[in-house]
């Protein structure tokens, strides 16, 4: 069986400086794999490339068998491939409701009784039906990252990319979308998820990506990459954070 | 006196409602075509394509460089010397007017649409949204809270400027007025009159775009 998403020897630059280095990746159907990096190690635009926001100067991507490049009609491939954003980017003058149809009536041109029972639906799952009539800034920001990704969702993508989803939010409200992800994750979705959110990365991940430098510096199993890095730079990556959990309290004079 | 005066309005009434709709035609046609070139030339600038932006530049800056008079004389008299082809001066009028206004509410366009999150842009994209869906549904709708009242502030410079048609020998309500003073001398009647016609064409523009702009920053 073919890979659903494959990039081979795939790289990108902005100007003169090379963001991805010849990056070869597999991503199975149904697969959760969750990509971790410093910032800058181009793990972003690895997603952004995915759904053609980005294209790459050289190398091969394909997905679900076919070849994606300067020629696709990348409107057909975005709608199978959902993208989640680190500052949600909800229509500010639509309501949710019109959030999520917009998709689902002027791309997909779908019925509005098909295409709104299933948003109602996905907000039900979600727990945000009574807010279907807000405007996103009526709303917080976990809400609102909760209806951008059910925004993708109502797409029926087939993959869904999440770039730093809850970078933006206050503490408390990272649970509340991080639950929806894991959700997806139990139902089979294909995601890949960038992240600083360790403890969610070993929950959720199939596998873990660390990129440095525009590379793929080590993939492995989510319990051996963060119990046994292999690379000194997984390493040293870790320790940071680490560093920031295990912090000793203060001696008091 | 004021019943003379009235009277002098009254038995002036038609040929001043000529006038008027003169002035109200090339005025409304002007805007429209305004409108709507302002909307391309500001959706095509953002496009950000240097092909396009090299033209539409030139053209900017032609018609911000030379004053709206001069255009009007250049095609009314000058191309039918070049060209051997002559419009009509009504036509002239609304082709300089809509040119230059579409040039003002162009940039007024193209800055809405700069100043919009980069982040809506790849939103909408995000969804499969085509070119036209993204500007129809996502960027201009937002756009257009912002660039409201500036274009309603050209509109009324375009009513105000749309007087200078007189001068190439169109018969709007000010050249009507300026007859009918040379007949009666009734001048504080006539100006009053236009002053009157002009200021009720123009502030109802200002306050429903005060109204706009109050509504939609609730909205």
């Amino acid at each position: 069986m073919t890979a659903l998403i494959e990039l081979s020897s795939f790289s990108k630059r902005f100007g003169d400086t090379p963001v991805l280095n010849a990056v070869d990746l597999r991503v199975e159907r149904g697969e959760v794999v969750v990509i971790l990096g410093p910032s800058g190690c181009g793990k972003s635009t690895l997603l952004r490339c995915l759904n053609g926001l980005e294209t790459g100067h050289a190398g091969k991507l394909h997905f679900a068998g076919r070849e994606l490049n300067g020629k696709t009609d990348w409107r057909d491939v975005r709608q199978r491939i959902g993208m989640v954003f680190q500052s949600y980017h909800l229509f500010p003058h639509k309501t949710v409701l019109e959030n999520l149809l917009l998709g689902p009536l002027r791309v997909q041109k779908r019925s509005f009784g098909e295409a709104l029972a299933q948003a109602e639906a996905l907000l039900e799952r979600v727990g945000l039906l009574d807010k279907r009539d807000a405007y996103p800034r009526q709303l917080s920001g976990g809400q609102q990252q909760r209806i951008a990704i059910l925004r993708a969702l109502c797409m029926n993508p087939e993959v869904m990319l999440f770039d730093e989803v809850t970078a933006a939010l206050d503490p408390e409200m990272v649970k509340e979308v991080l639950e929806v992800i894991l959700d997806l994750a139990e139902g089979g979705m294909t995601m890949l998820i960038v992240t600083h959110e360790m403890a969610f990365a070993r929950a959720v991940a199939d596998r873990i990506l660390f990129m440095d430098g525009g590379v793929i510096a080590e993939q492995n199993d989510p319990e051996t990459f963060f119990s046994n890095p292999q690379t000194a730079r997984a390493q040293q990556f870790l320790e940071k954070f680490s560093y920031v959990e295990n912090m000793p309290k203060r001696k008091s004079p | 006196m004021a019943s003379s005066g009235l009277e002098l309005l009254w038995v002036s009434a038609p040929q001043l409602a000529r006038g008027a709709w003169q002035t109200l035609s090339i005025s409304a046609s002007s805007i429209a075509f305004a409108t709507l070139g302002g909307i391309a030339y500001g959706v095509l600038r953002q496009l950000g394509k240097r092909w396009l932006d090299v033209p539409l530049r030139i053209y900017l800056e032609l018609f911000r460089a030379i004053p709206v008079l001069v255009w009007l004389y250049l095609l009314f008299f000058g191309l039918p010397i070049f060209t051997g082809l002559s419009l009509p001066s009504f036509w002239c009028a609304v082709l300089v007017l809509s040119l230059w206004g579409a040039s003002e509410v162009g940039e007024v366009v193209r800055g809405g649409l700069q100043s919009l999150p980069r982040g809506q842009r790849e939103a909408g994209l995000a969804i499969g949204l085509s070119a036209p869906q993204l500007y129809g549904q996502v960027l201009l709708p937002q756009a257009l809270k912002r660039i409201t009242p500036p274009t309603i502030n050209v509109y009324t410079r375009i009513i105000k400027t749309s007087s200078l048609a007189v001068l190439i020998g169109v018969v709007e309500v000010i050249k009507v007025g300026q007859q009918i003073i040379e007949r009666t001398y009734e001048s504080l009647l006539i100006y009053g009159f236009l002053f009157l016609f002009f200021f009720l064409l123009c502030y109802p523009l200002s306050a429903a775009s005060r109204v706009l702009e109050r509504r939609w920053s609730h909205a």
